[in-house]
């Protein structure tokens, strides 16, 4: 069994040291930098999510992954998510193989709602109609997949007859999942196109998504496809220590919680809580490599998955806190979990 | 009007097989109900849903899912509420499960401004509509159920104008793994909605109580509109 780790940002704006907001632009920049490391940490995998507030400005996350592409030779790029019902799925096909053609066959597709929906009114549509968009838009994704001509008729966007959508990839499709947060008729959906189930785990504990994982692979084996991978997203911080790590992540996590509550009708969090979610059960990963490591080893298995993206940062957070954390990830979590997760595997097999 | 047998907990129907229907079905299966649980539709597109994620509960149409259930919880998303046959529901009694939250589910004028569950309960003009399991994310809901005496257990409202409904469905939630505190009537489950106090966290029973104390809207549920 191999292990793939990655990252995921959603753009999140940075202060600087003093605390004072860096410009937009500058958390951009600062994005594209993190990317780059990323590769030189020895990570498989950075990805983007679509966000359009003034905390995480990044609606053209695409447009970020062609300047890391530009810097880096192996590393894989894609989004986490594309926000799909707010999209057209022919423009996002063509901004993703435009990024597979730039980076030489390394783009993937996370698409989903992700817990952002400001591109909802800000594109003119209903959230009330997001079931059917999503659906709609990824069933059109998958025939845009499948390369060659495509006919296509439905009710979010106008029909296709035989039409050649470009750029074609090169060396056949490119990955695509579903980001799944704990709807288990996401899951069946996921399972039905044939993409890979990304489960967004934020909150509470991880291995309740284990029968998730079990019904992604009956679900595939019911509309014939083969078996397909299934990651983890789930938001941390590393730093030296778990004091450090904690100190850095949770006034930033309490405060785009309490930013973020009224838009959507939570309370402020209580640090017990955050306590409770960075330690072993929970579903942040704040702490120093060590820590991490043995979080995610116990915890892949259990969701018989096969990556952990860590979305990394918060806004408020320094760009170098993120590039410590990025270097220290990569560096040290990364093969420490390895190492683990095939010591788990080697005492499964004894054990026989 | 509320048949309620204390011996043999009746069977439950839950409507809706997303994130929060899923959860209460396991609950419910969890304590010894016996649940039938439907979808919008063929029960056959949530099967192996039910096989996987909700063990031991049956897949049903929504119509012979509510055939004899003691207990409804509609926990399909608001905006699809106006599909719903309100004949399917007449006699029974409802838990409404659901919100009403524009952030996530867009606008919906009729449900603008006020309590949901009480347009809900005009709406099911056949039915007793009592309002609970909304306030509590559909995660936690499931990580912080606990037995009857559990140090931590924490608290879940319950909000109707029938007392004999409330009782019932203060019964299910103390089965099924939470305190339950009684509010004075459906209208005070304005309490419960999103951007209160209590909505989208956890409290033990003393805080919950006293979260709904402190409310400024309380005064104004004991109002008549």
């Amino acid at each position: 069994m191999t292990y793939t780790f990655g990252l995921d940002t959603f753009g999140d704006r940075n202060d600087d040291a003093d605390g004072k907001p860096q410009s937009h632009a500058q958390s951009i920049r600062n994005v594209v930098e993190e990317g780059v490391l990323a590769e030189h940490a020895g990570l498989e995998f950075f990805g983007i999510g679509e966000h359009h507030t003034t905390y995480m400005p990044m609606p053209a996350g695409d447009v970020a992954l062609a300047a890391i592409a530009a810097r880096t030779q192996k590393i894989r790029l894609g989004s986490a998510v594309t926000v799909l019902g707010s999209d057209d799925p022919v423009r996002v096909f063509q901004r993703y193989s435009t990024l597979d053609a730039i980076s030489s066959g390394r783009a993937e597709v996370i698409l989903g709602r992700g817990s952002s929906v400001d591109s909802f009114p800000l594109f003119g549509y209903d959230l009330a109609d997001y079931e059917q968009l999503f659906d709609e838009k990824a069933t059109l994704f998958a025939e845009l997949m499948k390369g060659g001509p495509v006919t296509w008729a439905g009710r979010t966007r106008a029909p296709l007859a035989g039409q050649d959508v470009v750029p074609h990839v090169e060396d056949g499709p490119f990955p695509v999942w579903i980001g799944v947060g704990g709807n288990p008729e996401s899951v069946v959906r996921a399972a039905r196109l044939g993409f890979g189930l990304a489960l967004a785990i934020i909150g509470g504990r991880p291995a309740r998504f284990a029968p998730y994982s079990q019904l992604f692979q009956r679900a595939l084996e019911k509309f014939g496809h083969p078996p397909l991978p299934v990651l983890l997203h789930s938001p941390g911080h590393v730093a030296a220590t778990d004091e450090q790590a904690k100190e850095e992540f949770w006034p930033r996590y309490r405060d785009i919680m309490t930013i973020m509550g009224p838009e959507r009708g939570f309370p402020a969090p209580a640090k017990s809580r955050f306590d409770w979610e960075a330690g072993p059960d929970g579903a942040l990963f704040v702490g120093s490599p060590p820590t991490v490591a043995r979080k995610i080893a116990a915890t892949l298995p259990l969701l018989r998955a096969t990556r952990f993206d860590l979305k990394y940062g918060m806004p408020g957070m320094t760009h170098d806190q993120n590039m410590a954390s990025i270097e220290l990830f990569g560096t040290q979590v990364a093969p420490l979990a390895r190492e683990l997760l095939g010591e788990a595997r080697s005492l499964a097999l004894e054990m026989k | 009007m509320i048949m309620q047998d204390t011996q043999e907990p009746g069977k439950v129907a839950v409507l809706g097989a997303g994130h929060v229907g899923s959860v209460v079905a396991r609950l419910a299966v969890n304590a010894g109900y016996p649940v039938d649980i439907a979808a919008s539709g063929d029960p056959g597109h949530i099967a192996l849903i039910t096989e996987l994620v909700i063990p031991g509960a049956r897949p049903r149409w929504a119509a012979d899912a509510v055939q004899g259930a003691g207990l409804v919880v509609l926990a399909i998303p608001l905006h699809r509420f106006g599909d719903l046959d309100p004949g399917l529901l007449d006699g029974r009694l409802v838990v409404d499960a659901m919100n009403y939250w524009p952030a996530s589910d867009g606008s919906l004028e009729q449900f603008e401004p006020g309590g949901s569950s009480e347009i809900v309960a005009r709406t099911l003009a056949g039915s007793t509509v009592v309002k609970a399991l909304n306030h509590i994310g559909y995660h936690d809901l499931e990580d912080w159920a606990r037995p009857e005496g559990a140090p931590d257990r924490m608290a879940a409202g319950v909000a109707g104008d029938d007392p004999g409904a409330v009782t019932a469905v203060a019964d299910f939630i103390d089965r099924i793994g939470y305190d339950p505190v009684r509010l004075e009537s459906l209208r005070a489950g304005r309490l419960l909605q999103p951007g209160t106090a209590v909505f989208g966290t956890v409290l033990a029973s003393g805080q919950f109580e006293q979260a709904i104390r402190r409310s400024p809207a309380l005064a104004q549920t004991r109002n008549l509109p």
